[in-house]
């Protein structure tokens, strides 16, 4: 894809808001649409397998993803993933505090082919 | 506080150790409270509280207990607001006794300041004992232990209220518990109700980080603005004798409580939503429901419950050392270049000349810093800051890593500027899970 495509997707952070949080060395982000149409395309976007495929080296354990349906919303659980945890982590951002935007910053899988 | 079969209102005084206090001392005097609840205790907070004791036997507690209930005394005492609070960390004996001393300098007499120990198990749990997520035992950290606190719940500060406590200061109260005890105890809530132990548990979950459900950790200008951030208001819970609550704040205060930031904090730092572990019961979000009433009110009820983990989950603090940063910024045309450039000669120094082989992070702010792991870098930036961390047993090591960063001044890169360094006691933590039977919660009243 050429970076001016790139640029024309959507991203998670133009439906969705998110938050993270951590214990240990385990981050989860919660993730909730803003329109509840968008539900089914946030889920479609944001699955566990996509998580560890687009961030192999941060996301060293498993990821879960728990969905809130009358809520709409996903909770993303990913253990080994705060480089250590809090007070091993030589990340500037140990809590992981920054992950939700890690998540936001993900291109939506609008293909209508599906 | 009295029981009763009205609603209980209970606000939020603090969400963590540094949390700001002129909002806290607005919402006890005009929040007619009947409790506030102040949380300032964290995985690392703990440990670091430790190794103030160690240091020094008169502290171990909230370096800011001293300035908080200065300020808050008063307006609580004047409401009749009982105040709960971890604040006494590693050492809550001593922040009785100075929040005693507080009281009788303001002139506050006959105040009833409840102490509840126990939580320290440091010298109950045998070296084989496993961690809980990870392999391995205490034994095979290789670390000294610097203290060991188990999560206390609300059985341990209800007897502390039953016996007219003004202030109640424990040390690792777990979060929640500090806000489920006084509603059991108000709405007269036995250990055997479930369900209502799971929505005491809802409500401490929503209100223990402070301002994370009234406009904190949540602003995105053009998609979530907050209105009057720099003076948000921390939450009020008004809970009912079943269960449910509604959270709101002060009017005048900045921020905004809507479904988006309670449904925010409703699974912050939780795993599976149908089962969140406290010391007190299982508690299960998965069925909230939220209705916005609007004017900053957001209604929370169907929150469900079912029985307490049999194990309390402790703290393990370990000496780590100490962790060095130290950087330097590059700006201007390939100002990247040039920090990358800085980036290798800090890599190769450190390894080559002084055989420092644990891992060094240098990460280049403004091209690739927190997502540096995630793979997500800039390659072009006119504005960027070296920045080096370890973390060592080592002292000489961590003055090491300051001297060389400092040293590119002169020997680095073209344009170098900024330099800083700075070296703090750095401590890790983990998890174990013990027996209930080994954790014994006392208390004390203190009275000024």
């Amino acid at each position: 894809m050429t970076e001016q495509g790139r640029n024309e997707r959507l991203l998670v952070r133009d439906i969705a808001h998110a938050r993270a949080g951590d214990k240990g060395n385990t981050s989860n982000v919660n993730i909730w649409v803003y329109d509840p149409r968008d539900f089914e395309l946030l889920k479609r976007s944001v699955t566990a397998e996509r998580i560890k495929r687009e961030f192999p080296q941060l996301v060293r354990g498993n990821v879960t993803r728990y969905v809130i349906e009358h809520l709409h919303g996903l909770n993303l659980v990913m253990t080994e993933t705060l480089e250590g945890g809090v007070n091993a982590s030589l990340n500037l951002d140990s809590h992981g505090k920054s992950w939700s935007y890690l998540i936001l910053g993900l291109t939506l899988d609008t293909d209508e082919k599906r | 506080m009295a029981k009763g079969n009205g609603t209980f209102r209970i606000g939020t005084g603090a969400g963590f150790s540094a949390d700001r206090l002129d909002a806290a001392v607005d919402l006890a005097t005009r929040g007619e409270l009947h409790a506030m609840v102040l949380e300032c205790l964290g995985e690392r907070t703990v440990a670091f509280a430790h190794r103030d004791r160690m240091a020094d036997p008169r502290r171990g507690y909230n370096a800011l207990l001293e300035h908080r209930m200065r300020a808050l005394l008063p307006a609580c005492r004047r409401a009749g607001t009982v105040i709960i609070t971890n604040m006494g960390a590693a050492n809550p004996r001593a922040a009785a006794e100075r929040t005693r001393d507080v009281a009788r300098a303001l002139g506050i007499s006959a105040l009833k300041i409840a102490c509840i120990e126990g939580d320290d198990v440091t010298r109950l749990v045998r070296p084989d004992q496993p961690f809980m997520d990870e392999a391995g035992t205490l034994a095979d950290s290789g670390r000294p232990v610097v203290g060991m606190n188990a999560y206390l719940g609300a059985d341990a500060i209800i007897p502390a209220l039953e016996a007219g406590a003004d202030v109640v200061i424990g040390g690792r109260l777990a979060d929640p518990s500090m806000y489920l005890a006084p509603l059991m105890r108000y709405h007269g809530w036995q250990n055997s109700d479930l369900p209502k132990l799971g929505a005491g548990t809802l409500v401490g979950h929503l209100m223990e980080c402070g301002m994370q459900i009234t406009g904190g950790y949540f602003a995105d200008p053009g998609v979530k603005d907050v209105s009057n951030l720099a003076a948000c208001g921390y939450p009020i819970a008004e809970v009912s004798a079943d269960g449910s609550a509604v959270i709101t704040k002060l009017p005048g205060t900045g921020g905004c409580v809507n479904e988006a930031t309670v449904k925010e904090q409703l699974l912050y730092e939780v795993h599976d939503p149908a089962s969140y572990l406290t010391p007190d019961v299982t508690a299960d979000f998965s069925r909230v429901t939220l209705n916005d009433l609007g004017k900053d009110r957001v209604h929370v009820s169907n929150a469900a419950g079912r029985a307490r983990p049999e194990k309390l989950k402790v703290t393990v603090g370990f000496d780590a050392g100490v962790l060095a940063e130290a950087g330097v910024s590059y700006a201007g045309p390939a100002a990247a270049a040039r920090g990358r450039l800085a980036a290798e000669i800090v890599e190769t120094r450190l390894k080559e000349s002084h055989g420092i082989s644990s891992p060094v992070r240098v990460d280049l702010i403004g091209a690739s810093s927190l997502f540096a792991t995630a793979g997500i870098a800039r390659a072009h930036s006119e504005d960027v800051r070296l920045h080096v961390a370890l973390r060592t047993t080592e002292r000489e090591q961590a003055e090491l890593v300051l001297w060389e960063v400092e040293s590119l001044l002169c020997c680095g890169p073209a344009g170098g500027g900024g330099y800083r360094g700075v070296i703090t006691p750095a401590v890790e933590t983990k998890s174990i899970l013990i027996d209930r039977d080994l954790v014994k919660p006392t208390f004390e009243i203190l009275v000024s």
